[in-house]
């Protein structure tokens, strides 16, 4: 326990002096003060104004960018240090296995969930300095769900990362995963499946294993179903299974997923050769 | 006993690059491993360290499997690799990992560097990638002869001192302890002759020559 928090620390400490973090903090943190200079609390296009409707958006430009970021800034830990011959020599103390896997994980996910989060909040100070009122709901919503899905891709990636010995290949293979995922939201793939007439129970069971696109519907639960921006697999999901089972399902479901690849990682990990 | 290896054997894509490999080392043993590119020395000190997954044969390492006990056995082990590897964690944060790790206190290291003529706290905000390739190994060397392990591994470790490093460096071997047993991975047999008491020679995979000196 001593040396997890250990290697937590040095790897959030290492991380805070990265180019990538710095890039990535300032594309949440660029992206909220973009909506606030463009004025898109103020637009009135879709039913919903203000604080709630920047936040939707945030969160739906959060989906696209957040599991590719996460991604190829994580695919590289394990395997770029292992590439390096880093790995060799940090694990010729005696460190635990266990340890500096989940070490690793754990400084890892404060490093990618904070400045989201921290972009959120922005964007909530802003909305309040200009008037709007708190949407304590929305803001615990998205929080958790943005917690979720860290962590879901942090599991992705720690996977890789621990069974993929190129850092190259592991790069290919975030990609692979970020565009099939996408690929299968309800305003792509599942689209167009739905207008060829694809069997219904496969589509939504695509929709609901999809961790992206449970968080898409979790996301836009608190909105009006109505909306056009929800999609059909969504709008048939929320009707049927109803708001509240819906989010739950959105928060537990990923977080299971990353769990299970971060456990198959680690598995991986300590039975594979480590270099 | 160190080291107790019996019969061990590693594949890589089907090759032996450890070929049922035998050898005990006990304390005080001192050994040159020397051998071409592809012998398979670092592969037989990665196994000594828990690297890799044997596919045959037993190792203990002071009495225990490496790998099932990785931290008991690399408590008592000292390893400094050929190259220096592009941490980058800064000096400060990397004392901190060794000395919790592995329970050096951080000044032993501070003193082992200054013997060496290098000053650590005037770098203490340094990232470790960012220092001279001898800076670095000499920052490796100190660790690892601040730790006081039963066992020392160096993987060519001079390979990147200058002749003034170099000495220094042999002169802080000479004076650690006679019951510390030391693995020199080396093609420069001329360097550590004083320092070795054995002498084992690998080729393909298998150990061709062991020799007491």
């Amino acid at each position: 326990m001593k040396n997890l928090a250990l290697i937590a620390y040095l790897d959030i400490k290492e991380s805070l002096r990265s180019k990538w973090f710095y890039v990535y903090s300032f594309v949440f943190g660029g992206l909220m003060a973009l909506f606030f200079i463009t004025g898109v609390s103020d637009a009135v296009v879709m039913g919903f104004t203000g604080l709630s409707r920047m936040l939707l958006i945030f969160i739906q430009i959060t989906i696209i960018i957040l599991p590719i970021f996460i991604l190829i800034t994580t695919v590289k830990s394990i395997a770029g240090d292992r590439e390096s011959h880093i790995l060799e020599y940090m694990l010729s103390f005696p460190v635990s296995l266990k340890s500096y896997y989940w070490g690793k994980m754990a400084g890892r996910f404060v490093t990618v969930f904070l400045p989201v989060f921290f972009a959120l909040l922005m964007g909530v100070i802003f909305g309040l300095i200009k008037g709007g009122s708190l949407p304590w709901g929305l803001i615990l919503l998205y929080t958790v769900l943005i917690f979720a899905l860290c962590f879901t891709f942090l599991g992705i990636a720690f996977f890789i990362s621990s069974v993929v010995k190129s850092t190259d290949i592991a790069l290919g293979s975030s990609f692979s995963v970020w565009i099939l995922l996408l690929a299968f939201i309800d305003i792509a793939l599942i689209g167009l499946m739905l207008q060829n007439r694809l069997d219904d129970k496969i589509i939504l069971a695509l929709a609901m294993l999809n961790p992206i696109e449970v968080f898409r519907i979790g996301a836009i639960s608190l909105f009006d179903p109505e909306l056009t921006v929800i999609g059909p697999v969504a709008y048939y999901l929320l009707d049927s299974l109803g708001r509240n089972l819906l989010i739950i399902y959105a928060v537990v479901y990923p977080v299971a997923v990353g769990g299970v690849f971060a456990l198959f990682g680690y598995i991986a990990f300590k039975k594979r050769d480590l270099l | 006993m160190i080291i107790k290896a019996k019969n061990i054997s590693k594949k890589f894509m089907r090759e032996y690059v450890l070929d049922h490999i035998s050898f005990n080392l006990k304390s005080g043993d001192r050994v040159a491993l020397m051998g071409p590119n592809g012998a398979g020395k670092t592969t037989l000190v990665r196994a000594i360290l828990g690297f890799y997954k044997l596919d045959g044969g037993s190792l203990e390492v002071f009495g225990k499997n490496p790998i099932k006990s990785r931290v008991e056995v690399l408590g008592g082990i000292s390893f400094i690799p050929q190259l220096p590897p592009p941490i980058k964690l800064n000096i400060e944060e990397l004392l901190k990992y060794v000395s919790k790790s592995s329970g050096i206190p951080k000044e032993a290291i501070v003193k082992e560097a200054k013997k060496m003529d290098l000053n650590l706290k005037a770098n203490l905000n340094k990232p470790f990638f960012k220092l001279s390739g001898g800076m670095k190994q000499k920052l490796l060397i100190a660790i690892a002869l601040s730790k006081k392990s039963k066992l020392l591994i160096f993987d060519e470790p001079t390979a990147n001192l200058d002749p003034k490093g170099r000495k220094q460096f042999y002169e802080l071997l000479s004076g650690i302890n006679r019951e510390c047993s030391t693995i020199y991975i080396t093609h420069r047999l001329d360097e550590i002759e004083g320092l070795i008491n054995r002498k084992i020679y690998m080729e393909l995979g298998k150990i061709v020559e062991d020799e007491r000196l």
